[in-house]
């Protein structure tokens, strides 16, 4: 007898909702063979990853602050990915919108005025979606993968960076430092609470997830992104245009990563450094996935990715492992995740194939 | 002449690494398979032959247990893709990610070790040879077998009853399978392979051209191989005419730093990635040709219709 897959006539409701959860507790499990293989107390080091860090308001805020740009990369990237369209650019598009808001935030000086924030916020978006806007324009104009220009230029976004703190944006009383002067108070997001670091781009970030979820579910182009991405023949059929969703999806995508990138530099950072992201844009790619492409299932995915990063950081203070141990967690989630969704479209059967009577 | 020579030489070896790796994601494509991991392949292969060339001191050792560990980590990519039938973009970019961590992880004592660099294989009379010498006889074992595993490539796909197999199945899959064939197994062998290849272009990263472990030290290069195989149309003769074209361009922008033109480095270290967007632009736009030799069902999940 041996197992075998048998397409379902749909997906499966509950699968959908069952593999993110089966995804996890066989993360945890293989982590923990990890952990004992590299002779660490396997039991240590998950409380140590996924308990000590939340167990505080202080650590809750930390996570909104992390999830916060996860969020924004991931919804940007899940429009594309139901298209079919393969931005995997985001850190790039991440670092463009940080550069262009926070070079304003540079050029308004130390007595800039408060309303120079939505500018930032409104140049990061132009910056983010005008990298992404050159991978569009090759896609369409020349039919070049956008999977392999997106990435290429997210490593040339990221020396562009490079370049200025190191160069014409470095602060002159900065030790030689390679980095930029901070940015004034007043153009620094506000913060919500007193103590804790939470700033206002997590429920801009929040506000924008609702608004995916209504563009996705009641919108015509949500409608069209997802024909195309699952019919593209029927999409042909229909008269939608693969190119104009092209550009949307990118352009949505490199914008909202770009925003992601300002409230990195605008938030918890306030200046330009040379790295401003530990792989958000990329990581962000797990996220969506893990949030099944769904806006508000990216919401909780965010959450969970971000205690990843929270928990690497508290087993590398706490127990000398390397920050690394971050992607190891979140490669594996997607592994598990990727491999347990053959449950959602197929059932597993046991025994020889026998001729089923399938409707219609 | 010299410094021409000597340039040269480490054009070769900037593109070694990128021969390797190419011409497996190659052959896994050609099988119709779409593995975006090969920068995580490459790098579990450079830490692990680091790791075992240093702790057992045989640089042969070495060699294979990068080759092992990135048929390894290629062998979970066909576990999903071909067993389990995920989506090949989202596993290969899953298998990235965690290729870099698993390797820093690995690697993370091995930071700032130095390692013996991989010994040149000299022939004796040809390699005192001036210019020729140095240029074609006096490298390491994993750069002839680079230059090797074109023409044997070559050969495979296009000489041999297997490879024609493998070609078929890539070109369509329902058709190989109803003719007979194992469309499953053959693809498990395609992107093992392939694995194993990125594997032996990390060990010459870490064992060779930089004898050291630094996390993340493929810095792009699996990508930049993905793009190589686009620009070569499929054909392995051409993606040894691309490999090297890179090594050129990664070293000349070295060699313009040297020379202290006034170009931030930055802006040098730019033109690999900006150099494969080109290249990618230029050979995608004439829609036609590129698609010719383009397996059919690349990327396509393989589900028996009967």
């Amino acid at each position: 007898m041996r197992p075998r897959l048998e397409a379902r006539i749909g997906v499966s409701g509950a699968m959908v909702y069952v593999t993110p959860v089966l995804a996890v507790v066989l993360t945890m499990a293989c982590g923990s063979v990890l952990f004992a293989a590299l002779g660490h107390n396997p039991a240590a080091v998950l409380y140590a990853f996924f308990v000590q860090p939340i167990s505080s308001a202080y650590g809750l805020a930390e996570l909104t602050i992390k999830a916060t740009p996860l969020v924004l990369c991931a919804i940007g990237l899940s429009f594309g990915f139901r298209a079919n369209i393969w931005n995997i650019g985001a850190e790039g598009q991440l670092t463009l919108g940080a550069i262009a808001g926070g070079g304003l935030a540079l050029w308004a000086g130390d007595d800039a005025s408060v309303w120079f924030l939505p500018a930032m916020i409104i140049a990061s978006l132009l910056g983010g979606a005008a990298w992404a806007a050159i991978p569009a324009y090759l896609k369409t104009r020349f039919n070049a993968n956008e999977i392999l220009t997106s990435l290429m230029l997210t490593y040339v976004a990221i020396l562009l960076l490079s370049y200025l703190v190191h160069g014409p944006w470095k602060d002159p009383d900065g030790y030689s430092f390679p980095q930029s002067r901070m940015f004034a108070d007043s153009v620094l997001l506000p913060l919500l609470t007193m103590g804790t670091r939470l700033h206002l781009g997590a429920p801009i970030a929040l506000l924008l997830a609702l608004a995916a979820w209504w563009v996705m579910a009641r919108m015509f182009v949500g409608f069209q992104i997802k024909v195309v991405g699952l019919t593209p023949a029927a999409a042909g059929l229909a008269g939608f245009s693969v190119r104009r969703l092209t550009w949307i999806t990118l352009l949505t995508g490199g914008a909202l990563s770009g925003l992601a990138g300002l409230f990195e530099v605008a938030g918890p950072i306030g200046q330009l450094l040379p790295s401003i992201s530990p792989g958000y844009g990329f990581t962000a790619i797990i996220v969506a996935f893990l949030g099944r492409l769904h806006p508000l299932g990216i919401l909780l995915a965010g959450l969970l990715i971000a205690l990843s990063y929270l928990g690497g950081e508290t087993v590398q203070i706490e127990l000398g492992l390397p920050l690394a141990v971050s992607g190891v967690f979140q490669g594996m989630l997607l592994f598990f995740l990727l491999a347990s969704d053959v449950l959602v479209r197929y059932r597993i059967r046991w025994g020889r194939s026998v001729i089923v009577q399938e409707a219609g | 002449m010299e410094t021409l020579t000597a340039v040269l030489i480490t054009v070769i070896g900037a593109a070694t690494p990128l021969v390797f790796a190419a011409t497996g994601e190659l052959v896994a494509e050609k099988s119709g398979v779409l593995n975006l991991g090969v920068e995580g392949m490459m790098l579990l292969g450079a830490v692990a032959a680091f790791a075992v060339a240093l702790t057992t001191g045989s640089a042969t050792l070495g060699i294979l247990a990068g080759a092992a560990a990135g048929a390894a980590l290629a062998l979970v990519f066909a576990l999903l893709t071909l067993t389990l039938l995920a989506n090949q973009v989202a596993s290969g970019l899953a298998l990235t990610i965690f290729g870099i961590g698993v390797s820093a992880l690995i690697g993370r004592s091995f930071v700032g070790v130095p390692l013996q660099r991989l010994p040149q294989l000299d022939l004796p009379g040809i390699s005192d040879l001036p210019i020729l010498g140095p240029l074609l006889f006096s490298h390491d074992a994993l750069v002839y077998l680079s230059i090797l595993a074109i023409p044997a490539t070559i050969w495979f796909l296009e000489r041999s009853r297997a490879g024609l197999i493998l070609r078929a199945i890539g070109e369509n899959h329902q058709a190989a399978h109803a003719l007979g064939h194992a469309v499953i197994k053959v693809r498990y062998l395609a992107v093992m392979f392939g694995g194993a290849m990125a594997g032996l272009g990390g060990a010459y990263l870490s064992l060779a051209y930089t004898p050291m472990w630094a996390e993340n030290m493929t810095a792009g290069r699996g990508w930049i191989a993905l793009a190589l195989v686009v620009f070569a149309t499929w054909r392995p003769g051409r993606l040894l005419l691309g490999a090297y074209l890179f090594g050129g361009i990664t070293v000349a922008q070295l060699h313009i730093q040297g020379f202290g033109f006034d170009i931030p480095s930055q802006f040098l270290s730019m033109l690999p990635y900006l150099a494969t967007i080109a290249v990618l632009v230029a050979i995608s736009a004439d829609g036609a040709r590129a698609r010719l030799n383009a397996p059919a069902s690349l990327g396509r999940i393989f589900y028996p219709e009967a």
